[in-house]
């Protein structure tokens, strides 16, 4: 129909305009879709990281706190736990093993976990897989280390390479181990968890770096050796925190009990799962706070784009008055107005999802590899065509301002051109 | 092509009849219009002497059916239009009126022959009309060439280009194709020298008779007049009244 091709042709000849108009509802789309493709990612990680642990115990805190430091090894302990009471939980008849973990240390930023052979063999993530080594094996000898994926990366190490830890977990440390090297004995497979990012040793081993140390600083003119320190008892006082795995998960909650009310020591048992849907409700206001921002900068979009048809609208009371006169209704006026609004959003739509994969495939490895977040490359759900098509509609209804005004314009104008 | 006195239910003598007209803008008190009586013979040309400020577009747009008058009738080849809803009337207008702009007639990014073609989109027996002896696109090739547009430029060539010369023609193509009764041309010469103007009235003469159009054009332009059937004041037709306004 030549009413469409001439509408279509009056678009081409304001190219410049569409195209931008076009991109910034591209770009506003793409950043709506990107967000939740985040969200869906970091929650999908998050719930990824710790499987098969029925309960986490750790120094009595909130179990967030407790979650992110024993999990994620983000934040730090407030306290810890003395040996003796985990040994006293470990012996109840209802725990199958117990993986303690002794944190504090790092090695040029990345975080050096103290731990028992069991924690290869117990800690699972994504649907119950285990850890498994891409060369070498758990730690043999005292100053054995194994190193997540990322870190053997980042530092090139291999197998039999020497490394030092240092006290504290910051990038740059002046306070080193440096008296007790260690060995890399294992390199573990990529998991996509911070096992990635962090250095395995024995709880030995984390006592030995430590026996002529007190409060933060070696004691001056005290110094143990490597070969002194393997003949002491290197039986840990105290740990950070510990995994458990129970016989039955009947038991869980009757645990968890128990150990919130161990009299001996404040301690606090908590589950992951439900320490995540703790942790989902206290991000929940972030990403609402970052939906509202996208969705704004979508109506930002659509509010050029009225903006754009407004300006344009003056120049173009010609082409009106030309299609008025030659029989054309003020609705046929009106719809070509409101469609050019609809394509130009349709297009910026299908530009944005073009522009949203594109993006996806290009940085995904990226993001993936720096931040351990996997961002899932699927076509969109069936809630994210629903907003899109709102999108769409919202559009065509910002195309009825200037529609409108075109309306009123072209009765008011009658047979006058106006320039 | 089509004799509009053969169609029935329209007299032979009047196609255009106005009585007791009355209208105002809406929203714009300081201007009306009053037209008690006025009518038109088919098949002529009439040259309507308009001075601005004579109210000589709200006239047209009350012809034409574009602005609907608060009372009064006007008849349009037989039809009541202020009885037609305002849809009915674009319709009409579609079918009945061939219309030439003083100047800017054409949507610049359109081809020629998409502007020519236009008004056949809103009406159907124009269309069947302009089909009649082949595509609609020969037909405004035709009409073009008849019209003195070189024939290179009537295919497919760009109307932002055209002189305004050019642009006249096209404009008067558009206004002829399908041959619709009545041709309502407002001031459409002058953007156009003597020589030109003269050249132009010519061929459009030519085409209109061809058509067996009736021409109404408006023109401040008295010395027009000996070239016409008809010369009208609007002032004499239209009582115009601007109120208070300046």
């Amino acid at each position: 129909m030549i009413v469409l091709r001439l509408a279509l042709q009056s678009l081409r000849n304001r190219w410049l305009t569409a195209v931008l108009t076009v991109f910034a509802i591209a770009v506003s789309i793409m950043l709506l879709l990107g967000v939740e493709k985040v969200r869906v990612g970091a929650r999908q990680s998050f719930a990824d990281t710790i499987s098969g642990t029925d309960l986490i115990v750790g120094a009595r805190s909130g179990s967030i706190q407790l979650l992110l430091y024993a999990v994620f090894r983000i934040g730090n302990a407030t306290n810890n736990i003395t040996w003796a009471s985990l040994q006293d939980i470990a012996s109840r008849p209802e725990v199958a093993w117990v993986v303690p973990l002794s944190l504090g240390d790092s090695h040029r930023g990345f975080r050096v976990l103290g731990t028992t052979p069991d924690y290869f063999k117990h800690y699972r993530y994504r649907q119950s897989q285990g850890l498994t080594f891409r060369s070498g094996g758990p730690f043999a000898d005292l100053f054995d280390a194994v190193i997540g994926a990322d870190v053997a990366q980042a530092l090139g190490y291999k197998v039999g390479d020497p490394i030092i830890v240092s006290h504290g977990l910051g990038a740059v440390s002046f306070v080193e181990h440096d008296d007790k090297p260690f060995r890399v004995a294992g390199i573990l497979e990529k998991t996509g968890t911070p096992v990635d990012r962090t250095v395995h040793v024995s709880l030995e081993a984390i006592e030995a770096i430590h026996v002529d140390w007190q409060s933060g600083g070696r004691i001056p003119g005290q110094s143990v050796s490597a070969a002194e320190v393997r003949a002491m008892d290197l039986k840990p006082k105290a740990v950070t925190a510990a995994l458990i795995g129970l016989k039955s998960r009947l038991a869980t909650f009757r645990l968890q009990r128990a150990i919130n009310e161990y009299r001996e020591e404040p301690l606090s048992a908590i589950l992951p799962g439900a320490a995540l849907q703790e942790l989902w409700g206290l991000v929940g206001t972030a990403e609402t706070a970052l939906k509202a921002v996208s969705a704004m900068v979508v109506a930002t979009a659509l509010l050029g784009m009225v903006t754009m048809i407004l300006t344009t609208l003056n120049e173009r009371r010609r082409e009106m008055a030309i299609l008025r006169s030659v029989g054309a209704r003020p609705r046929t006026v009106l719809g070509l107005l409101m469609a050019e609004a609809g394509v130009l959003t349709a297009a910026g739509i299908a530009l944005g999802i073009v522009l949203l994969y594109a993006a996806l495939m290009l940085l995904q490895p990226y993001v993936d590899t720096v931040y351990g977040l996997h961002l899932p490359i699927e076509p969109p759900k069936p809630a994210e065509l629903a907003t899109l098509g709102a999108i769409a509609v919202a559009g065509c209804f910002a195309g009825l301002m200037p529609a409108l005004r075109a309306y009123r314009l072209s009765l008011a104008d009658g047979m006058t051109i106006r320039t | 092509m089509v004799a509009t006195a053969a169609e029935p239910g329209v007299t032979a003598t009047d196609v255009i009849r106005l009585s007791n007209v009355r209208f105002a803008w809406p929203g714009r008190r300081a201007f009306s219009l009053a037209v008690d009586s006025f009518a038109l013979p088919a098949a002529r040309r009439i040259l309507l002497i308009g001075p601005s400020g004579s109210g000589k577009s709200t006239f047209l747009s009350l012809l034409c059916g574009i602005v609907a008058p608060q009372s009064g009738v006007i008849d349009i080849l037989g039809t009541d239009i202020t009885k037609l809803p305002a849809s009915a009337r674009d319709g009409f207008r579609a079918e009945h009126f061939g219309i030439i702009f003083q100047i800017f007639n054409l949507l610049p990014y359109g081809t020629v022959i998409d502007n020519v073609l236009l008004p056949l989109s809103f009406a159907r027996n124009r269309r069947k009309r302009a089909t009649a002896k082949g595509t609609a696109e020969a037909e405004a090739v035709r009409l073009l060439t008849r019209l003195g547009l070189e024939p290179h430029l009537a295919r497919g060539h760009s109307a932002a280009n055209l002189s305004v010369g050019q642009q006249q023609r096209v404009a008067a193509a558009r206004a002829l194709i399908g041959a619709p009764e009545l041709i309502v041309a407002d001031e459409p010469t002058s953007a156009l020298d003597r020589n030109r103007q003269a050249a132009f009235l010519d061929l459009l003469f030519t085409e209109v008779a061809a058509a067996g159009a009736t021409l109404i054009m408006v023109s401040h332009d008295e010395s027009l007049g000996p070239r016409f059937d008809e010369v009208m004041r609007l002032d004499e037709i239209a009582v115009c009244s601007h109120g208070s306004g300046p």
